[in-house]
């Protein structure tokens, strides 16, 4: 089998370790034999007609604006890929900028691409970041608990068209108030979460892999690998997540 | 005056604790004036800010100095916010509230910077660099440089400001001071010719295109321009225009402005000392001090506890490297893989000082150390965070010890040190200060040390 792996601006979204979400997805699906081809797009390159799954990263404000108009240039690209199948990973900044806008801390209304039904707005420079460990309990069937780091100015809200990612146990998620964390709709996925979150969450990593398989090979059974690592990462995450500090 | 009787009484009470940071905070909820009158008499003030190289810079300053003539006083202990500089100025102070120093050097975190300056004014300002560190707990770097940005506007016109060319963030944003001193690296062959993963700002501040690096030496310092509006690196009156790295043994740098020519030698490893030492010289020459100051400055400084001071611990040597975020990480990686020791400790914690989200473990390039045929004791409040970093980086599973326990990951790391050989010890800001009390319980490293 072979996948296809889209890295969206990786020079202006790498905040946070987004390259670990790569890497956890590479080399998890070389662990199976599968054939992973990396591509990395950036700033005004096409997006490519064969990718499976596109991972857009978290920026700073300022890479935010250079990014959100780049991502509108390619939003009928984007569409059509989520449409034919293929899975969008968004994280932080690039989540924000999948759903319908981005008000920033300045007041600047970004329009985003609208694959998820979400708003984010930054209240200003002057109210508190949603800074943290989160611990949660994922929507998504067969993945379970969640862990990762929020940091973010933005609260995002969602709509009816989107599902929440996951449910607070530990943290803030979108907004603070409503418990909700990330959003989902379909094969596209966005999440306040770094960590960064597939390495420690192979489970979540898998899910993901499967679904981008899915659209060139059916339903595909991955087999499993030995996560002692990855179990162990994540429950030493979760367990600093409910120490205060 | 009355603000400085008050202060005058305050020292004298204060000056009992002789602490770094709880005197001062106790005096700034007392009396908000107090740093600008306890410092209002130095004359020349020196202030040295930047994610990177604070410390060893502002002490190469404050020594030059003092090897010049000039008492000075120094924020020694790297308390570098409001309370820790106030604390250093009332413990240096008589009981008048008068300094008993003629020049001040204080390193300024770079958040802090821009409500410092008003109030210290500084004859010198000293910018290192910028780069990601601990973002949960600052603003992004790009909020840093905006805020520094508008605070060099506001400097006296007589104040300089030397600041880092090769640095495209940070000289893009001198350009607002009124007198610049620009320093940097002329000599190529320190550098290369790709920029690292961890690199982070390289798009230019107006124009939003990647600059083109013609020579990367750290992180996304180098020799650049903007292929659409021309902006390119200035070029630098204080230059390093010979650079012979001797790893962890330090480095030879001949260094030139003006008419003047310097060659120093260093034991401060690797090329972020080499900057630093550049930092120094520029300021050193904004304050015309002689070059055998600065000279005899950079010779009599020995890398400080946790910043690649060598110790000895029954027939091998510790060598321990602070490491707070990717590039920093990235360049003691350098020292290492040049060494090639055959263990090494990575000590990773999570609490405030070292960044309580440990996800830029992911943009350090571990991937570079698998060539290298060497045990690593992973620990720290994170170590298995660290751990699934290595593997993903391809660390063979059967090279990698888990230990959380910091003292118990010593002696195993300690046991893999052939005889003779190099212990190479990579922890966190935290990490290190347990480290540095678990070597001295143990006898290895003295009880006190000279920051
Ligand atoms: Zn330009």
């Amino acid at each position: 089998m072979e996948l296809v792996l889209v890295h969206l601006f990786p020079d202006l979204l790498n905040l946070y370790g987004d390259r670990g979400n790569l890497i956890a997805l590479r080399e998890r699906a070389r662990r199976r034999g599968i054939r992973v081809t990396v591509r990395q797009v950036r700033l005004e390159e096409p997006l490519p007609r064969d990718g499976d799954l596109f991972l857009v990263g978290g920026g700073e404000d300022r890479q935010q604006t250079l990014v959100a108009q780049a991502l509108r240039g390619s939003t009928g690209q984007l569409r059509s890929a989520a449409q034919s199948g293929a899975v969008v990973f968004a994280v932080c900044g690039g989540y924000q900028l999948l759903g319908h806008a981005y008000r920033t801390a300045e007041g600047q209304e970004l329009s985003g691409v609208g694959l998820l039904d979400v708003v984010t707005e930054h209240p200003g420079h002057n109210t508190r970041r949603l800074v943290g460990d989160v611990v949660a309990t994922c929507t998504v069937p067969g993945v379970g608990e969640l862990v990762g780091f929020e940091n973010h100015g933005g609260r995002t809200r969602l709509g009816p068209g989107a599902r929440p990612l996951a449910t607070v146990r530990v943290g803030f998620g979108n907004n603070g108030e409503d418990g909700t964390e990330g959003a989902w709709c379909g094969t596209v996925f966005g999440t306040y979460l770094h960590g960064p979150v597939l390495p420690k969450n192979p489970r979540f990593a898998d899910y993901l892999l499967r679904l981008a398989l899915r659209r060139r090979y059916g339903d595909v059974h991955l087999q499993s690998l030995d996560d002692r690592a990855e179990e162990a990462a994540h429950a030493a995450a979760a367990a600093r997540a409910r120490v205060p500090r | 005056m009355a603000a400085g009787r008050a202060v005058a009484t305050l020292t004298r009470l204060l000056r009992v604790g002789g602490g770094t940071v709880l005197p001062g905070r106790v005096a700034r909820w007392l009396c908000p004036q107090a740093l600008e009158v306890l410092s209002s008499s130095l004359e020349p003030v020196v202030l040295v800010s930047g994610t990177n190289g604070k410390t060893t810079t502002a002490r190469l300053v404050a020594r030059a100095l003092e090897i010049a003539g000039l008492r000075t006083v120094h924020n020694r202990a790297g308390a570098n916010l409001h309370a820790g500089l106030l604390a250093s100025l009332v413990v240096a102070s008589d009981l008048r509230g008068r300094p008993r120093a003629q020049a001040g050097v204080f390193e300024v975190d770079e958040a802090t910077l821009p409500s410092v300056l008003p109030i210290l004014r500084p004859r010198v300002l000293v910018l290192t660099n910028l780069f990601r560190d601990q973002l949960d707990r600052y603003a992004e770097v790009e909020r840093v440089a905006e805020a520094w940005r508008h605070a060099l506007k506001r400097l006296p016109p007589s104040a300089a400001v030397c600041y880092p060319a090769d640095d495209p963030q940070v000289a893009e944003v001198a350009q607002q001071a009124p007198v610049g001193v620009p320093f940097g690296i002329e000599d190529a062959s320190a550098g290369r010719d790709t920029l690292e993963e961890a690199a982070d700002v390289r798009y230019c501040y107006r124009c939003g295109v990647p600059y083109r690096y013609t020579v990367a030496f750290l992180s996304h310092a180098g020799h650049y321009a903007c292929p659409v509006c021309g902006w390119a690196r200035p070029r630098p009156s204080v230059r390093a225009e010979e650079v012979q790295l001797r790893g962890a043994a330090g480095s030879g740098v001949r260094l030139a402005w003006d008419g003047e020519s310097v060659t120093v030698q260093t034991s401060l490893p690797g090329l972020y000392n080499v900057y630093n030492v550049l930092a120094a010289a520029a300021a050193c020459h904004a304050l015309g001090l002689p070059a055998r100051a600065l000279r005899e400055a950079v010779e009599s400084t020995r890398p400080a506890f946790g910043r690649g001071e060598r110790l000895a611990w029954d027939g091998v040597a510790v060598q321990i490297l602070l490491v707070k975020n990717p590039a920093g990480f990235n360049e003691a990686l350098r020292l290492v893989v040049l060494e090639r020791p055959r263990s090494l400790l990575v000590a990773i914690n999570d609490r405030t000082a070292d960044g309580k989200d440990p996800s830029w473990l992911w943009d350090v390039d571990f991937e570079g150390l698998c060539d290298l045929e060497a045990h690593v004791t992973a620990s720290g409040l994170r170590a298995e965070e660290l751990a699934l970093r290595l593997k993903y980086a391809g660390w063979p599973e059967e090279a990698l010890t888990v230990e959380r326990d910091l003292a118990r990951a010593l002696r195993i790391a300690r046991q893999r040190t052939p005889p003779g050989g190099v212990l190479f010890c990579l922890p966190t800001y935290t990490a290190l200060l347990e480290l540095r009390q678990i070597l001295s319980r143990w006898g290895v490293a003295p009880p006190f040390w000279e920051d």
